[in-house]
Protein backbone atom coordinates (compact mmCIF):
# COMPACT_ATOMS: atom_id res chain seq x y z
CA UNK A 1 0.00 0.00 0.00
CA UNK A 2 1.12 3.43 -0.86
CA UNK A 3 1.45 5.78 2.30
CA UNK A 4 2.33 9.52 2.02
CA UNK A 5 4.09 9.35 5.36
CA UNK A 6 5.91 6.64 7.83
CA UNK A 7 6.33 6.43 11.32
CA UNK A 8 8.74 3.74 12.53
CA UNK A 9 7.62 2.89 15.57
CA UNK A 10 9.94 -0.33 16.13
CA UNK A 11 11.28 -1.12 19.04
CA UNK A 12 9.01 1.36 21.22
CA UNK A 13 6.55 0.06 23.34
CA UNK A 14 2.73 2.09 24.62
CA UNK A 15 1.48 4.77 24.64
CA UNK A 16 4.64 5.75 21.85
CA UNK A 17 3.53 4.23 18.97
CA UNK A 18 0.39 6.15 19.29
CA UNK A 19 2.13 8.89 20.77
CA UNK A 20 3.93 9.30 17.81
CA UNK A 21 1.08 8.34 15.11
CA UNK A 22 -0.96 11.30 16.72
CA UNK A 23 1.83 13.86 16.07
CA UNK A 24 2.37 12.88 12.72
CA UNK A 25 -1.30 12.71 11.67
CA UNK A 26 -1.72 16.36 12.88
CA UNK A 27 0.97 16.90 9.77
CA UNK A 28 -1.03 15.20 6.86
CA UNK A 29 -3.97 16.45 5.02
CA UNK A 30 -7.43 15.06 4.94
CA UNK A 31 -7.30 11.93 2.89
CA UNK A 32 -3.64 11.36 3.00
CA UNK A 33 -2.29 7.88 4.05
CA UNK A 34 0.33 7.35 7.30
CA UNK A 35 2.32 4.07 7.45
CA UNK A 36 2.83 3.41 10.95
CA UNK A 37 5.45 0.45 11.29
CA UNK A 38 5.71 -1.66 14.84
CA UNK A 39 6.56 -4.79 16.62
CA UNK A 40 4.68 -3.98 19.91
CA UNK A 41 1.80 -6.25 20.07
CA UNK A 42 -0.04 -3.86 21.73
CA UNK A 43 -0.50 -2.19 18.68
CA UNK A 44 -3.18 -4.91 17.25
CA UNK A 45 -5.60 -3.98 20.02
CA UNK A 46 -4.54 0.22 20.34
CA UNK A 47 -4.30 1.34 16.41
CA UNK A 48 -8.07 0.33 16.18
CA UNK A 49 -8.97 1.54 19.24
CA UNK A 50 -7.24 4.80 18.48
CA UNK A 51 -8.63 5.09 15.09
CA UNK A 52 -12.18 4.73 16.13
CA UNK A 53 -11.77 7.31 19.22
CA UNK A 54 -9.85 10.02 16.99
CA UNK A 55 -12.27 8.96 13.61
CA UNK A 56 -9.97 8.33 11.21
CA UNK A 57 -10.18 5.38 8.90
CA UNK A 58 -7.51 2.10 9.12
CA UNK A 59 -7.41 0.50 5.80
CA UNK A 60 -5.50 -2.26 7.01
CA UNK A 61 -3.46 -3.88 9.72
CA UNK A 62 -0.54 -6.20 8.57
CA UNK A 63 1.87 -8.74 10.69
CA UNK A 64 4.47 -11.00 9.55
CA UNK A 65 6.68 -12.04 11.47
CA UNK A 66 5.94 -10.09 14.53
CA UNK A 67 5.94 -6.73 12.85
CA UNK A 68 3.47 -4.95 12.30
CA UNK A 69 2.27 -2.62 9.94
CA UNK A 70 -0.92 -0.36 10.00
CA UNK A 71 -2.17 2.19 7.65
CA UNK A 72 -4.73 5.03 8.54
CA UNK A 73 -6.46 7.55 6.28
CA UNK A 74 -6.71 11.16 8.04
CA UNK A 75 -10.45 11.92 8.12
CA UNK B 1 -12.74 14.50 12.73
CA UNK B 2 -15.83 14.36 14.28
CA UNK B 3 -17.78 16.99 15.43
CA UNK B 4 -18.50 15.99 18.75
CA UNK B 5 -17.26 17.88 22.18
CA UNK B 6 -14.12 16.47 22.90
CA UNK B 7 -13.72 13.89 25.38
CA UNK B 8 -11.46 14.31 28.68
CA UNK B 9 -9.69 12.71 31.47
CA UNK B 10 -8.95 13.70 34.60
CA UNK B 11 -5.94 12.73 36.84
CA UNK B 12 -5.45 12.68 40.67
CA UNK B 13 -1.82 12.39 41.14
CA UNK B 14 -1.32 11.47 45.15
CA UNK B 15 1.98 9.52 45.01
CA UNK B 16 5.30 10.80 44.28
CA UNK B 17 6.30 7.62 43.47
CA UNK B 18 8.22 7.15 39.84
CA UNK B 19 6.43 3.65 39.30
CA UNK B 20 3.29 5.45 39.67
CA UNK B 21 4.11 8.92 37.90
CA UNK B 22 5.15 6.99 34.95
CA UNK B 23 1.77 5.12 34.65
CA UNK B 24 -0.14 8.37 35.28
CA UNK B 25 1.97 10.00 32.38
CA UNK B 26 1.21 6.75 30.35
CA UNK B 27 -1.70 7.59 30.40
CA UNK B 28 -1.88 11.06 29.99
CA UNK B 29 -0.18 11.29 26.88
CA UNK B 30 -2.03 8.11 25.76
CA UNK B 31 -5.61 10.07 26.46
CA UNK B 32 -3.93 13.15 24.51
CA UNK B 33 -3.30 11.07 21.42
CA UNK B 34 -6.49 9.67 21.34
CA UNK B 35 -8.00 13.42 21.02
CA UNK B 36 -9.19 14.02 24.70
CA UNK B 37 -8.37 16.75 26.65
CA UNK B 38 -6.55 15.79 29.93
CA UNK B 39 -5.58 17.31 33.43
CA UNK B 40 -3.52 16.22 35.99
CA UNK B 41 -3.95 17.55 39.40
CA UNK B 42 -0.83 17.21 41.36
CA UNK B 43 -1.65 17.01 45.06
CA UNK B 44 0.36 15.93 48.49
CA UNK B 45 3.49 13.54 47.75
CA UNK B 46 2.49 13.79 43.86
CA UNK B 47 3.77 17.57 44.12
CA UNK B 48 7.47 16.08 44.06
CA UNK B 49 6.60 15.14 40.61
CA UNK B 50 6.55 18.61 38.96
CA UNK B 51 9.20 19.90 41.45
CA UNK B 52 12.19 21.50 39.26
CA UNK B 53 15.41 18.95 39.46
CA UNK B 54 17.38 22.13 40.13
CA UNK B 55 18.12 24.08 43.34
CA UNK B 56 17.21 23.81 46.67
CA UNK B 57 13.40 23.99 47.81
CA UNK B 58 13.05 27.55 49.76
CA UNK B 59 10.63 27.54 52.29
CA UNK B 60 9.98 29.08 55.40
CA UNK B 61 10.52 27.69 59.28
CA UNK B 62 12.43 24.61 60.81
CA UNK B 63 9.66 21.35 60.41
CA UNK B 64 9.05 22.94 56.68
CA UNK B 65 12.61 23.32 55.68
CA UNK B 66 13.38 19.98 57.19
CA UNK B 67 10.14 18.98 55.17
CA UNK B 68 11.75 19.80 52.33
CA UNK B 69 15.15 18.42 52.77
CA UNK B 70 14.42 14.85 53.14
CA UNK B 71 11.05 15.23 50.45
CA UNK B 72 13.50 17.15 48.20
CA UNK B 73 11.51 15.44 45.00
CA UNK B 74 11.59 16.58 41.04
CA UNK B 75 11.17 14.14 38.48
CA UNK B 76 14.81 12.45 38.58
CA UNK B 77 14.53 11.79 42.22
CA UNK B 78 11.48 10.01 42.39
CA UNK B 79 11.25 6.54 44.68
CA UNK B 80 10.19 3.26 43.70
CA UNK B 81 6.70 2.42 45.68
CA UNK B 82 8.25 -1.50 45.51
CA UNK B 83 11.67 -2.66 45.99
CA UNK B 84 13.26 0.81 45.88
CA UNK B 85 16.06 -0.92 47.81
CA UNK B 86 18.06 2.71 49.08
CA UNK B 87 17.80 3.99 45.12
CA UNK B 88 19.07 0.72 43.42
CA UNK B 89 15.31 -0.19 42.55
CA UNK B 90 14.76 3.00 40.57
CA UNK B 91 18.47 2.97 39.19
CA UNK B 92 17.65 0.04 37.66
CA UNK B 93 14.36 0.53 36.35
CA UNK B 94 15.79 3.77 34.75
CA UNK B 95 18.05 1.45 32.53
CA UNK B 96 15.47 -0.86 32.29
CA UNK B 97 13.10 1.83 30.35
CA UNK B 98 16.22 2.97 28.50
CA UNK B 99 16.78 -1.16 27.69
CA UNK B 100 13.29 -1.48 25.86
CA UNK B 101 13.71 2.91 24.45
CA UNK B 102 10.95 3.78 26.91
CA UNK B 103 11.10 7.21 27.62
CA UNK B 104 12.54 8.51 31.18
CA UNK B 105 9.93 10.74 33.04
CA UNK B 106 11.38 13.42 31.84
CA UNK B 107 10.82 12.79 28.67
CA UNK B 108 7.04 11.97 29.13
CA UNK B 109 6.46 15.27 31.14
CA UNK B 110 8.35 17.37 27.95
CA UNK B 111 5.88 15.09 25.57
CA UNK B 112 2.36 15.36 28.04
CA UNK B 113 3.20 19.37 27.97
CA UNK B 114 4.10 19.36 23.88
CA UNK B 115 0.71 17.04 23.78
CA UNK B 116 -1.18 20.28 25.68
CA UNK B 117 -1.53 18.57 29.02
CA UNK B 118 -2.94 20.82 31.40
CA UNK B 119 -1.36 20.46 35.11
CA UNK B 120 -2.56 21.74 38.33
CA UNK B 121 -1.27 21.79 41.33
CA UNK B 122 -2.83 21.91 45.00
CA UNK B 123 -2.10 24.69 46.92
CA UNK B 124 -3.62 23.22 50.05
CA UNK B 125 -0.60 21.05 50.07
CA UNK B 126 1.87 23.86 48.48
CA UNK B 127 1.03 25.49 52.01
CA UNK B 128 0.91 22.71 54.01
CA UNK B 129 4.38 21.83 52.63
CA UNK B 130 6.21 25.20 52.25
CA UNK B 131 6.28 24.65 48.65
CA UNK B 132 6.02 27.69 46.47
CA UNK B 133 5.17 28.29 42.73
CA UNK B 134 9.02 28.80 42.06
CA UNK B 135 9.87 25.26 43.48
CA UNK B 136 7.74 23.86 39.92
CA UNK B 137 9.10 23.33 36.49
CA UNK B 138 7.15 25.35 33.75
CA UNK B 139 4.24 24.48 32.72
CA UNK B 140 1.88 24.34 35.65
CA UNK B 141 -1.42 25.64 34.31
CA UNK B 142 -3.29 26.49 37.35
CA UNK B 143 -3.05 26.44 41.19
CA UNK B 144 -6.05 25.30 42.82
CA UNK B 145 -8.09 23.29 45.39
CA UNK B 146 -10.91 21.16 45.43
CA UNK B 147 -13.53 22.98 43.78
CA UNK B 148 -11.35 23.85 40.63
CA UNK B 149 -10.31 20.00 39.98
CA UNK B 150 -14.64 18.36 40.96
CA UNK B 151 -15.96 20.83 38.42
CA UNK B 152 -13.35 19.68 35.90
CA UNK B 153 -13.81 16.22 36.83
CA UNK B 154 -17.50 15.59 36.57
CA UNK B 155 -17.70 16.81 33.27
CA UNK B 156 -14.98 14.38 31.91
CA UNK B 157 -15.72 10.88 30.71
CA UNK B 158 -12.06 9.27 33.01
CA UNK B 159 -11.15 10.34 36.15
CA UNK B 160 -7.99 8.37 38.39
CA UNK B 161 -6.70 8.41 41.56
CA UNK B 162 -2.69 7.45 41.43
Amino acid sequence: MKADATVDCVGLYCPMPIAQTALEMKQLKQGQVLEVLSDDEGIKEDMPAWCKATGNELLSMEEKNGQYKAYIRKK
Amino acid sequence: MSEEPKKSLTLIVFSGDLDKALAAFNLAIGAASMGMNVRMFFTFWGLNVIKKNQGGIQSKGLMRRMLNRMNRGGSSRLPLSRFHMLGIGPWMIKRLMKDIKFPQLEELIALAKQMDVKFSACTTSMGLMGISKDAFIPGVDAYCGVAAYLSEATESQVNLFI
